[in-house]
Parts: C-alpha cells; structure tokens; sequence
C-alpha cells in the first residue's frame, strides 16, 4: 500500500509528475519539496520574454495555488532536502523536518557549470538557470552596458540575443570553432552566428577564457591569447551538471547522473527519479543518455508516476529540443550522434531550413531552422524508424513525409 | 474578464475567465483544464494545446501564422477550426469563446 509519495525538486519534472499521479487516482498524501521558493514554473523564459521583462513572474508559473490546494498537494518550497536515508525510507530537510515516504521521485534537476578560473568569483558575474538569477541580470540593463558572454550553446546565445534587445553592447566567447558545436551542424551554427552579427553582437570563437579581473567587480575577461574584453556584466553559459549529492550520499549508483532503468527506477526499489538528473537509457537509440530538455523532464516525469503507482510503462521517447534567438527560432528532434550522412534540405539564404542526419537510410534526427513542418513530421519518421529516399529527401519542395 | 467555455476530453465543460494579455493556454492551464498539456509552454514546436475553435469564432481570431501552421499539420487529429492556444491572445472580443479540447495530443 503506498500512502505517501514524495518528490524532491520542484521544476518541470516534478509539477510535471504530481499532475499525473493525481490524476491517475493517486489520492495519498503528496509532498512537493523544493528549493526555490516559488511555485513550479517553466525555466526556457528566463532567458528570453522573462529577462526582457515581456513576461512577469505570474506567467511563468505552470498552476496557482489554488490548484495545489484543490489537489491536496503539500508544498514545501524554499526548503532544501539535505540527507536521504534510503534505508528508513526518510528525507531529511535543512530545518531538521524528516519525511517518510513510501515511494520517493527525485527529480533534482541540473545545475549550472561553474567557472573556476581566477576571478570567477568577482560580483558581476552571472549564472542563468534559476528566477532569482535574473533580477540581478537586469539590473545591469543599461543603455551601451558592456555584457560579455562566456559560452555560445543555447544559454549563451539566447541570452546575448535578449541582451541585445536590452541595448546592451554584447560579446560571446567560445572555445570551440564555431557555436552551439556540440548540438547542431555547422550550417546551422553559421546561420545564428550570421543573425546575432547581423543584430550586433560580437561573437569570437575559437578563444579560452584565463581569468576574470576586477577591482570591486569585474571589469575585464581576459582570453589566452592576451586579449582583454571590457565588461560592465558577464554572463557564463558553458554546460550543467545533473544534481546528484542527494542520491550519491545515500548509496544510490550515480554515473554522470542518478542511473535509472527505463521504468524510471533508480538502484533503489523504493526511489524513482526523472528529468536533467538522470541518466537513463534511450530505447530509440540503444544507448544511455543524459538530457537537459523540457520535453525529456515532461516525459520521464509521466512514465516515473506511472511507474510509481504500479502500472508498468518504459520511457520510449525521441526526444526534441528548441531554441528562440532573435527570430529564429531552432528545433532539433532525435540524436544525431550515430550518424554516417547528412543531408540539406533548402537554404540557409531563405532563413528557413533543415539539416537530416541519417545512419545508412533511416533517420536518425533532424535540425530544423524555422521549419516546424519538417521537425513535426521528423518526430513521427525518427520514431517509426522510417527509411527514407535520400534524392527525395534532398528536394525541399518534397515534404518530409513524402520522401520515404 | 472574458469568458472562454472549453469542452473537456471527457464531455465536460469547463467555463473559464480567461485574464487579458494572456494567452488562451495559459489561462487553461492556470484553470487545469483537461486535455491542455502546453508541454513546451508556448513557443509553438509541441503541439499539445491543440483546440477546436466553435466555427462562428474563427473570423474574430488572428489567423494563423506559418510556425502554427506547420506545427498544426501533425497535431493529432488537425481540422479546419485547429489552432493552438498558445498562439491566441486573450482580447475583450472573445468574450464568450467555445473551444473544445481534442480526445488526444500529439505525442512523440
């Protein structure tokens, strides 16, 4: 008999799974934890109509509170899980409050890669991830501020974008040789990289930050080779870890996240966990993967709640990602990874386009610039493991769907 | 504040007041209507805030444009009166709005 659930961690995966466990009957006690004081809300604004102000707070919540009343929900925000006694079945929180649970979803989510070069620490550097992070973000908001960006991946890149609208003068530091070099295509990364210069931001790659230097805050970010990058604001965007001390203190096998079977279950019989802090297997894809997306935490949080209350169901997903930068917008489905061919369909010149990677004939995934048809049709073909027609494929006149 | 009836997956209907200067997603979700997943939380790429717009609304709406369109095409079910909630802006002049909430969404 399970009485009481327990989730610890309040972001998409978590709102996400007390949604399906009540409405799957589940009518025991639900206790949500989490750190950050607000509701549950959805993160991808944060970087864009949240930190340019468009959005307020109260949109960026999933429910009010009324819904968690409603739901019998109990809400613990603002409070820190700080130790799991998997064997008692109890967690305990940093006020000293212990939880029993019968059945515990850890949905920790990922935290932000942490700089750790000299100066890393100076006031006036920033990390995005969470809401409080962004009022501080705002209050350098000022005409002709200097904002340098470390990192050209998603965060990196949507924030210089909504910087930029902001009037700020903005600079991207990459490591790599070009952006977004570890999710997309080079013809992909060119046409962002082209429209935030053609929006005025200075984006140099192929660079390594050394240090940070700064008298009361930051003033400068120093690259390997010399140069020295004036900065009223930085902003660092170079990866996330999954959160994981909870879980690795408490026994639980953690390998670049908690590792869970595809019924969500962790080492522990008792313990299931969901979203950016798992390391689950992909069925699609025959191998483990880690995912920081909404749709992996939206997803995987349903298949734990299922699983949780006894009805079988494996996580079986293609997963899809996207991004907003200016006006552009980017949506990725599937993982490319194992590709051995990539095919273009249309043109970069006509700001809409996509990228198919293929192993042999089938599809594998798909990036997809302003093209919402290719990417919805690229979900059901990568799922169906469709074998398409590769000169067929090639012709952007064709639809996707007819090039199998 | 207008009021916008959607019919629920199951038959039920749910009336509903829908703030100005939201979206008609945001105010269903905020309500927990059924059937109103908005997993990505409207930017247009999930389309799982499918609805049915009562045909006598469809002129007072801003058509659609070519981002919902292509997301639209492989929503589950796509009709004629198919739109996505997150891409309606709640205005006095949908007061009184019927939509009805597809038996499913799009899925994977």
């Amino acid at each position: 008999m399970i009485s009481t659930i327990l989730i610890v961690g309040g972001g998409q995966a978590g709102a996400q799974a007390i949604d399906t466990l009540r409405r799957e009957g589940f009518g025991g006690r639900l206790v949500l934890i989490g750190d950050e004081p607000e509701l549950p809300y959805q993160r991808p604004p944060l970087s864009k109509k949240y930190l340019s102000g468009e959005m307020p707070a109260d949109r960026l919540v999933f429910r009010h509170r009324s819904f968690y009343d409603e739901h019998r929900i109990e809400l613990k925000l603002g409070r820190q899980a700080v130790r799991l006694d998997a064997a008692a079945r109890q967690v305990e929180l940093a006020d000293g409050e212990k939880l029993a649970y019968d059945r515990l979803l850890l949905c920790l989510g990922a935290e932000s890669r942490r700089l750790t070069c000299p100066g890393a620490a100076l006031p006036g550097v920033h990390y995005l991830r969470a809401l409080a992070d962004v009022a501080p973000i705002q209050a350098g908001f000022k005409p002709q501020a200097r904002v340098v960006i470390i990192g050209g991946g998603y965060i990196g890149l949507e924030t210089a974008a909504t910087c930029r609208k902001m009037g700020c003068e903005v600079t991207v530091l990459e490591m790599a040789d070009r952006v977004m070099n570890r999710v997309v295509a080079p013809s992909v990364s060119q046409y962002f990289a082209e429209e935030h210069r053609a929006h005025g931001v200075t984006i140099i790659c192929d660079t390594r930050v050394v240090c940070l230097e700064g008298r009361e805050r930051v003033e400068h970010v120093v690259c390997a080779d010399g140069t020295r990058h004036a900065a009223d604001l930085v902003i660092v965007g170079v990866g996330a870890v999954a959160t994981t001390e909870l879980a690795r203190a408490a026994g639980l096998a953690c390998d670049n996240g908690i590792v869970v079977d595809e019924y969500c279950r962790t080492s522990d019989a008792a313990i299931y966990a969901a979203g950016d802090c798992t390391n689950h297997p992909s069925l699609r894809f025959g191998r483990r993967v880690r995912l920081e997306s909404v749709d992996n935490a939206f997803e995987q949080a349903k298949t734990a709640a299922l699983n949780l209350l006894d009805k079988p169901v494996a996580h079986d997903r293609v997963p899809w990602f996207w991004s907003d930068q200016f006006d552009s917008k980017l949506l990725i489905v599937g993982l490319s990874q194992d590709h051995d061919r990539q095919v273009l369909r249309g043109d970069p010149a006509s700001r809409s386009f996509s990228v198919c990677y293929l192993k042999g004939r089938e599809l594998l995934a798909v990036e997809a610039v302003n093209h919402s048809k290719d990417y919805m049709a690229a979900r059901k073909l990568i799922a169906e493991r469709a074998l398409m027609h590769l000169d067929k494929l090639a012709d952007s006149a064709l639809g996707l769907k007819e090039a199998i | 504040m207008p009021k916008v009836t959607f019919t629920e997956p199951g038959g039920g209907r749910r009336e509903i007041n829908a703030p100005l200067g939201i979206t008609l997603m945001e105010a269903a979700r905020q309500h927990g209507v059924q059937g109103v997943v908005a997993q990505c939380g409207g930017a247009c790429v999930c389309a799982t805030c499918h609805v049915y717009v009562h045909p006598s609304w469809l002129a007072k709406l801003e058509p659609r444009e070519e981002m919902e369109e292509g997301t639209l095409e492989n929503a589950w079910e796509p009709r004629d009166n198919s739109r996505l909630s997150c891409q309606i802006q709640v205005t006095a002049e949908l007061d009184g709005l019927e939509v009805t909430v597809p038996l499913r969404q799009q899925e994977g």
